[in-house]
């Protein structure tokens, strides 16, 4: 419309017609479905396109397939690179259709960007643990093909540990990658239910996740999680969900990676 | 009435187009299944569709080579142009088979018998050197569709189907030769076994029973064309054409430019409501010299597979013997829709471009396979087990057509009776870690023969196994247990002494708050997987 244009007769209709043909979603807002019961934890209605989500603690494994799912079973294809001892049999189990998942073994470090770079695109979701060393520039280059080609990245941090050292639940080695992060999600506490003193067996696990970031996801948020509950499902337990007080805060914006929740935590 | 076709045939070609000579046991494949094989390896009883394991099962010397069906093409352009001399309209459905009408040519070489035989010689001059003399079959009918099925089961190399007779000639063949396995498998299992008896159903019927499918094989068995004729004429200005400059003179670029053309071509088509299922791709160089060809797809062409079949044509006409190789570089690539179809759609998955993504999944894997070897990209495979790492395999992502729909998925799970109980750990290393799982005193647990713990496990130690089990204990990376369950003994296999294994699983938290299984295997402990 001509900036010029002075209010005519019919005008109001001109503007309802506008606001009746304006996208539903803009082109920053697009996201991948996530499960219902996650979607409470993350600051976007589901996985922005073009975000880098990362994903540490005890569980992390768990959160991140449970976080991709629903992408996975709307259609999106899934490539997992460098996380070779992934759990298959968990991956099905927490909703990630198999027949769209790909599992890449460990590329060297230096054609490490490369390899995901030419995944990005063509898949909707890729799963990386990366190496210690990625060359800032081939980082760089990454991140900008991703947000360009809308895809989302997550980002296993400490799954590269040894599963020796994994013991620790740290062993975080992405610290020093380049990777920018818009989410990270920190799991902590974990708690399972169901195994005694010699009886039962592992049924369930309650986490407190807390999730941080940059821009929207600024302000931290922090939930209790069922990963998973008895009926093997992904739920927020019902009104553990709440913002985290300033006071409690480490800081603004993100925290280095690997740095345990601290604060009031 | 169906247009008089004649369809040239060479038998076996993407064995030919390989390398190989007919006495060769050799099998082309294509996601780990045969799609050709010569006939030295038929004779071993390798047939169409076999496995890979089973086709050398059956024929242990079997060369096995990846079908490439650029190469194919490549080849098949010599054949090509042999029957080019004859007639200017020729079209090619598949690297292998040419279709072209015979009305013209038929009256000016006297018959249709006579052409055929004519080209059969000149073909068969072809692929003498190559030791393929014979491998040539050609079949005229009424409808490409007669033509090829004569082309394929005629008993000498040249098989004539008079005029008006070919619904009789196609009434006792098997309803396999409609090509279309869904369709077939629900006929035969409705006792319809031969194309006559298809055929002789209402036409309405068997659209209002099967849909477009239906229809269109009930056209074909009756010998009619696979489409009523079209009336509508395609609005003249569809073609597109694209001028390269500096000049291509090699394949790649070509290839690259026809990518962004055809996709402009069939955004074009979309516009109008049209679809399309045979395209003239047509190059021209610095010098005038023109090579065009004709494409014919079963189906509907995609802008992908007009962009593969540039490349092909390209690539055989550049890589040619140097009588018909162009002398300089391509300048000019015209893309005209020759047979378009209204657009009916195709049916994609409810979310959209499934096949798309799948194709494009395919491609990606595809470069990284380039970069880090076909071993490194895997896909996961359904076996079933009772352990975690033997529910789920991973295989070689080059061995599974990832754009099909994997229909082994589907079908209830077996039951295995003492299988772990879920949820299944997320993390399963590739190697089991080793552990030692001991008691208050620092001694290492066994697994009584009547599978229980010979004492109060509390700790694990990780890392390694103790070489003595009275050496110490090492007082690090020591991880107290703070529940436990277990052990639940599994014994597979125990009738084959190779593959048997007998194995108790345990359950514990550690005072961390992780979750792992471990298992006890000839008196070892493990490390099985982490509930990560």
């Amino acid at each position: 419309m001509p900036p010029r244009l002075q209010p005519v007769p019919g005008s109001a209709e001109l503007t309802e017609l506008a606001d009746r043909v304006r996208p539903v979603a803009l082109a920053g807002e697009q996201v991948l479905p996530v499960p219902p019961s996650l979607a409470g934890v993350l600051p976007w209605p589901g996985l922005r396109r073009g975000a880098t989500v990362s994903v540490a603690g005890i569980g992390g494994t768990s959160l991140a397939l449970a976080l991709v799912s629903g992408a996975s079973r709307t259609g999106s294809w899934v490539a997992a690179v460098g996380v070779g001892d992934l759990g298959l049999a968990a991956a099905a189990e927490l909703g990630i259709c198999l027949d769209r998942l790909a599992v890449i073994a460990e590329p060297p470090s230096e054609v490490w960007a490369t390899v995901v770079a030419s995944l990005v695109g063509a898949f909707d979701v890729v799963l990386v643990a990366p190496p210690a060393r990625v060359g800032a520039t081939a980082t760089r280059r990454l991140a900008a093909r991703q947000r360009e080609r809308g895809t989302v990245l997550v980002v296993l941090d400490g799954h590269r540990a040894t599963a020796g050292s994994r013991l620790d639940g740290r062993g975080s080695t992405a610290a020093h990658s380049a990777l920018e992060v818009d989410l990270c999600l920190e799991l902590a506490d974990p708690d399972w239910e169901g195994l005694g003193q010699g009886h039962g067996r592992l049924e369930a696990r309650r986490v407190v996740v807390q999730a941080t970031g940059r821009r929207r996801a600024a302000r931290p948020r922090r939930a209790e999680l069922w990963l998973v509950d008895a009926g093997r499902r992904v739920a927020v337990v019902p009104g553990t969900e709440h913002d985290v007080p300033a006071a409690a805060r480490t800081g603004g914006g993100v925290r280095p990676w690997g740095v345990p929740a601290g604060g009031g935590a | 009435m169906a247009v008089r076709s004649m369809v040239v045939w060479c038998r076996d070609w993407a064995v030919l187009a390989a390398g190989f000579g007919p006495d060769v046991p050799v099998a082309v494949l294509h996601a780990n299944r045969v799609v050709a094989c010569s006939p030295a390896s038929r004779r071993e009883g390798v047939t169409r569709g076999q496995r890979r394991r089973e086709a050398q099962g059956r024929c242990p010397a079997l060369e096995v080579v990846e079908r490439d069906e650029g190469r194919e093409a490549r080849a098949f352009e010599a054949v090509v142009q042999v029957v080019e001399a004859f007639t200017p309209r020729v079209e090619l459905t598949r690297p292998g088979a040419v279709t072209f009408p015979t009305r013209g040519p038929a009256r000016y070489f006297g018959g249709d018998h006579e052409l055929a035989e004519a080209i059969r010689v000149r073909v068969d001059e072809v692929l003498a050197p190559l030791d393929w003399a014979g491998a040539c079959r050609v079949g005229v009918a009424d409808g490409p569709f007669a033509a090829q099925q004569a082309a394929l089961r005629s008993p000498g190399s040249v098989t004539v189907v008079a005029p008006g007779t070919s619904a009789a000639f196609l009434a006792p063949l098997s309803v396999a030769a409609l090509d279309r396995p869904e369709l077939v498998d629900v006929l035969t299992r409705l006792g319809m076994r031969t194309l006559g008896e298809l055929a002789a159903l209402p036409a309405a019927d068997v659209t209002a029973r099967f849909g477009r499918e239906g229809q269109v094989a009930h056209r074909l068995a009756a010998g009619l064309d696979e489409r009523p004729p079209a009336t509508v004429a395609p609005p003249p200005d569809l073609h597109v054409d694209l001028d390269l400059d500096p000049p291509a003179d090699r394949v790649e670029a070509v290839a690259f430019a026809a990518r962004a053309l055809a996709e402009d071509l069939f955004d074009r088509l979309a516009d109008h409501g049209l679809s399309c299922t045979r395209v003239a791709v047509a190059a021209e160089t610095e010098r005038g010299e023109v090579l065009e060809r004709l494409w014919r797809h079963e189906g509907v062409l995609s802008a992908g597979a007009v962009a593969d079949r540039v490349r092909w044509q390209i690539d055989g006409w550049l890589h040619g013997s140097a009588a018909v190789r162009p002398t300089t570089g391509v300048v000019r690539l015209r893309l005209t829709p020759d047979e378009v179809v209204p657009a009916r759609g195709r049916q994609l998955g409810f979310w959209g471009e499934e096949t798309a993504a799948a194709e494009r999944a395919a491609r990606a894997l595809a470069r990284v396979e380039g970069l880090l070897g076909a071993e490194a990209v895997l896909v996961p495979e359904v076996r079933g087990g009772r352990g975690p790492a033997e529910q789920v395999m991973l295989v070689p992502a080059s061995a599974v057509d990832l754009t099909a729909t994997r229909s082994a998925r589907s079908g209830p799970v077996p039951p295995w009776p003492g299988r772990l109980p879920p949820p299944w750990p997320a993390v399963v290393p590739a190697e089991p870690v080793p552990v030692e799982v001991i008691d208050a005193d620092g001694r290492v647990l066994r697994v009584t023969g009547r599978a229980l713990l010979d004492g109060v496990p509390v700790a694990v130690q990780i890392g390694a196994h103790r070489p003595l089990e009275s050496s110490p204990l090492p007082t690090t990376d020591v991880r107290r247990i703070r529940a436990w369950a277990g052990p639940w003994p599994v014994q597979e296999r125990w009738w084959d002494p190779h593959t048997s294994r007998r194995r108790a699983r345990v359950q514990v938290v550690l005072d961390d708050g992780t979750a792992h299984l471990l298992c006890v295997e000839g008196g070892r402990w493990w490390l099985e997987a982490t509930y990560d």
